[in-house]
């Protein structure tokens, strides 16, 4: 408990992994579920650092740059597609588009 | 140097609880825009463990892209998007039960495997996040260099991938 290690980390990433994945599964609203999905992502860049710090390889940084990336485009096109959505259903719930025809 | 170990020690428990108990008030406020909150603040603490972690520029990016772009992106759509009929609907999905339940046997399952696991001690020379070819320099110098070196075409595609997420937003949420 003196001294933080990896497992530290890898034990932080993984709850914040799986608080995100329970946020997807079971919220209705589409934005919860877009911020869910960030809290995943985050949570793979917690790993990523660690390791990389682990290892001694910029590598892992790199990546998690790369990670970010993506990040910001998932989140600029989900809330694209969740503001066509609520221009269609008038409702952001989740359970309004399970029909997909227009 | 035992205070300054003590004090990384007390940051991190300080910043990685705070990380989790923001994340937990995202899934769990009814509010959408009291949920951007959270996550603002869980993005701020997963930041401070970046820097803890010797990525002193992407904790900086961190703050900037999820704390800056990000967020004000969320709290556009939160604000476009009328909630006023926010308190009659249900907040979470019928099967929530049985997936609160699975996540904690999966969460409780691998916790108990990542604390086992040994990894033996962190790498100390040379300090490849902090220095390039062999000489110290920071750690932004250092992304930098790797970046722009071995990692050019990745990043060149990386671009093109913002570009073309751009487009599709654009084009998603025009008016028809």
């Amino acid at each position: 408990m003196t001294e933080i290690t990896t497992n530290h980390y890898m034990v932080v990433s993984f709850l914040l992994f799986s608080i995100g994945i329970l946020g997807v599964m079971t919220r209705r609203n589409l934005i919860v579920v877009l911020m869910s999905i960030e809290l995943i992502l985050n949570a793979v860049n917690i790993n990523l650092i660690s390791f990389s710090y682990q290892h001694s390889d910029l590598t892992g940084q790199i990546f998690a740059i790369f990670t970010i990336c993506v990040a910001a485009g998932e989140a600029a096109v989900g809330l694209g597609i969740l503001l066509a959505l609520y221009r269609l259903r008038h409702s952001t719930e989740i359970d309004r588009a399970v029909e997909l025809e227009g | 140097m035992e205070g300054l170990i003590s004090g990384e020690v007390i940051l991190f428990y300080v910043f990685a609880a705070a990380a989790l108990v923001a994340a937990v008030g995202v899934i769990s406020m009814r509010n959408p825009m009291y949920s951007a909150i959270c996550l603002l603040a869980c993005f701020v603490a997963v930041a401070v463990l970046f820097l803890l972690r010797h990525a002193e520029f992407l904790g900086v990016v961190q703050l900037f892209v999820y704390g800056g772009g990000i967020m004000v992106l969320f709290l556009f759509v939160i604000m476009l998007v009328n909630f006023s009929q926010l308190k009659e609907v249900d907040l979470y999905v019928g099967h929530s039960r049985a997936a609160a339940l699975l996540v904690l046997v999966m969460a409780s399952f691998f916790v108990a495997l990542l604390v086992g696991v040994d990894l033996g001690p962190a790498f100390t020379e040379p300090l490849a996040f902090l220095s390039v070819e062999g000489e110290v320099m920071g750690n932004s110098q250092a992304v930098a260099w790797s970046l722009y070196r071995d990692y050019l075409l990745p990043f060149e595609i990386a671009s093109i991938f913002l570009l073309v997420a751009m487009i599709g937003a654009v084009v998603l949420g025009r008016e028809h």
